[in-house]
């Protein structure tokens, strides 16, 4: 077997394979890191690697799986975005102000990839805070799209989406605030879920905005995803947004046929501001699912344009809280001449964060300064809530909603980058579902002068199972996610 | 509403963090066109309409009033940032962090 077939292997064939020593951890892990060593130069798609740390942790596998102990992702080399803190390892949020920040603790998220048995293959590189929806805005430089390098990955979990397309991981971890595991899920052409708000634990996942974030898999496809998510879903009682909930088994459902499935497709989605060919896609797919069985009920989710204006009160506002406590004093960036305790804080701040982050801190700031709360944030919760109910009435007529996951293919690095509003647009289908706290995934459905267009499955709260059961039936009878980019790479690692 | 350079000054004071008049002037203008984006909130009647904070109505959890943490404070002071103002050291001293005297 070649190595790119290996490179290029669902989780589930490899671990089959891991389990029928056709290959130990160790080589698997070397194949990824001699892709990355080839491929991450241009692509940039990490910003720390450890080669002894990682290929510890596949020895260890090994012997894990020689003593017949092994879980399905025991040896499997995993990409985590650097925005988890796992012990001992950079973990800088793609800012200037973590750059020399090494983890003292472990992420619940990596807690349960560790015990499961994972290769942690390095930390990835993401929009700083998870501040973005190009990767931008990272202080550690861009990120390629491995479908054309003169675009952007998408973003926050730019990263990840480059090396999960570029297949310089098995599979990746994301989080998702307005859309970033699923606008970069369909900008790289995979899977990527964003599960119910509560669902994965955010404790030692660094905060952005707490009643949006939420963790979930990137991967090649929806058997993947599911798997990734039977590690990472659970409850852990230093969250304390987490539900305690009974565990699930998310490739539970995956076979079901989807004879009578109900798809909801909300006429906002399809309007003023979709780019055509991206819809063709979109209604191709459709078009598949009928075929399949599934039944269309056109639905209206009314205030989805509200969803915008509302985000970007709530986000920054928490966004200003939760990034107070970079000040400087016990860890992250100091400024190197200060004279007293204001100034320090203050050029501490001014030279650690980027210009988005601290357009967000000042925006928060403001909507939470007194006399303007009741006009911003109360209203913007108020209007949240109206999106919220939009979701409850369209889940009455359907089982699942789906539509575009971005308006748009994966645009030019540099096109949208000094217009924050522009770029903030891009998020224009994924944001009512953090707000909703519903579960959304990107599946790829096609492309559209080369470059990827994702299908968005909206599900009710705690219906993943279904989600990647739907996802999944459509990927039993398409292959768009098993298209991958045509990277030149040296002829001993090709 | 609109902003001005002095808004901009005094909420970059709140968030404690440095600008300078150039700096101020470029915010200006985008948090300008974000507040525009923002503003479009204000046509929608929300009377009677319950704030929602979370996604999920929950009760926040008790749990025993017991110790839970360990003390790892010389694990967390190893990446103390460095003290500055001409010196290399990190700033901490018998397990406390160094910032400028502020009683004098």
């Amino acid at each position: 077997m070649s190595n790119t077939s290996l490179t290029n292997s669902s989780l589930f064939q490899l671990s089959q394979m891991l389990a029928n020593k056709a290959i130990s951890s160790v080589e698997l892990t070397q194949a990824f890191l001699n892709r990355i060593d080839a491929l991450n130069p241009s692509i940039n798609a990490y910003i720390a690697l450890d080669k002894d740390k990682t290929l510890a942790q596949a020895k260890a596998a090994d012997a894990r799986i020689a003593a017949g102990s092994a879980e399905p992702l025991t040896g499997i080399p995993v990409a985590q975005k650097d925005i988890f803190c796992a012990k001992d390892w950079q973990t800088t949020c793609g800012s200037k102000m973590l750059a020399n920040f090494i983890a003292p603790y472990d992420a619940h998220v990596i807690t349960l990839f560790n015990a499961a048995g994972a290769v942690n293959l390095g930390k990835t590189n993401m929009d700083e805070f998870a501040m973005g929806s190009s990767n931008e805005t990272s202080y550690f430089g861009g990120v390629k799209n491995p479908w054309d390098f003169d675009r952007v990955p998408g973003g926050s979990s730019g990263g990840s989406a480059a090396a999960v397309a570029a297949r310089l991981c098995a599979a990746a971890t994301g989080t998702d605030t307005g859309g970033s595991i699923r606008q970069p899920a369909s900008l790289c052409g995979f899977t990527g879920l964003k599960p119910t708000y509560g669902v994965v634990s955010r404790y030692g996942m660094i905060a952005f905005a707490s009643s949006l974030d939420q963790a979930g898999p990137m991967a090649k496809s929806a058997e993947d995803c599911a798997l990734m998510m039977n590690v990472m879903a659970g409850f852990d009682e230093r969250d304390s947004t987490s539900l305690n909930r009974a565990k699930e088994d998310y490739t539970r459902e995956l076979a079901k046929p989807l004879h009578g499935l109900k798809i909801g497709l909300p006429k906002e989605y399809f309007a003023e501001g979709l780019d055509a060919s991206v819809a063709t896609v979109i209604e191709a797919a459709i078009a598949e699912y009928k075929k399949l069985g599934a039944e269309i009920v056109e639905i209206s989710l009314p205030n989805t344009g509200l969803s915008i204006p509302v985000y970007y009160v709530l986000a920054p506002a928490e966004a200003s809280s939760n990034l107070s406590r970079y000040d400087g004093v016990r860890y992250g960036h100091r400024a190197a001449e200060y004279t007293d305790l204001m100034d320090m804080y203050n050029k501490s701040r001014a030279e650690g964060f980027g210009a988005e982050v601290k357009r967000r801190i000042l925006i928060g700031t403001y909507v939470l300064s007194a006399g303007y709360y009741d006009a911003y944030y109360l209203k913007a919760q108020q209007i949240r809530r109206l999106i919220a109910q939009d979701f409850v009435e369209a889940f009455k007529q359907c089982d699942v909603i789906m539509g575009p996951a971005a308006p748009s293919t994966a645009f030019k690095a540099g096109e949208k980058v000094d217009d924050p509003v522009a770029m903030y647009l891009q998020d224009i289908y994924t944001i009512s579902t953090n707000l909703a706290g519903l579960p959304g995934m990107s599946v790829p459905a096609g492309f559209s002068n080369g470059l990827p267009v994702g299908l968005q499955i909206i599900g009710n709260y705690f219906d993943e199972a279904r989600m990647l059961n739907v996802a999944h039936q459509y990927q039993q009878v398409t292959d768009w996610h098993t298209q991958m980019p045509d990277l030149t790479m040296p002829k001993d690692i090709a | 509403m609109a902003l001005s350079i002095e808004d901009i000054k005094k909420i970059a004071h709140l968030a404690r963090i440095e600008v300078s008049e150039n700096e101020a002037t470029t915010t200006l203008a985008k948090l300008t066109g974000i507040l525009g984006l923002i503003e479009q909130m204000q046509a929608v009647d929300t009377t009677g309409i319950v704030p929602m904070s979370h996604s999920q109505d929950l009760a926040q959890r008790l749990r025993e009033d017991v110790v839970t943490k360990t003390n790892q404070r010389e694990e967390f002071q190893k990446i103390a940032p460095v003290l500055g103002n001409g010196s290399s050291e990190k700033a901490v001293d018998h397990g406390l962090y160094l910032v400028p005297k502020v009683i004098e």
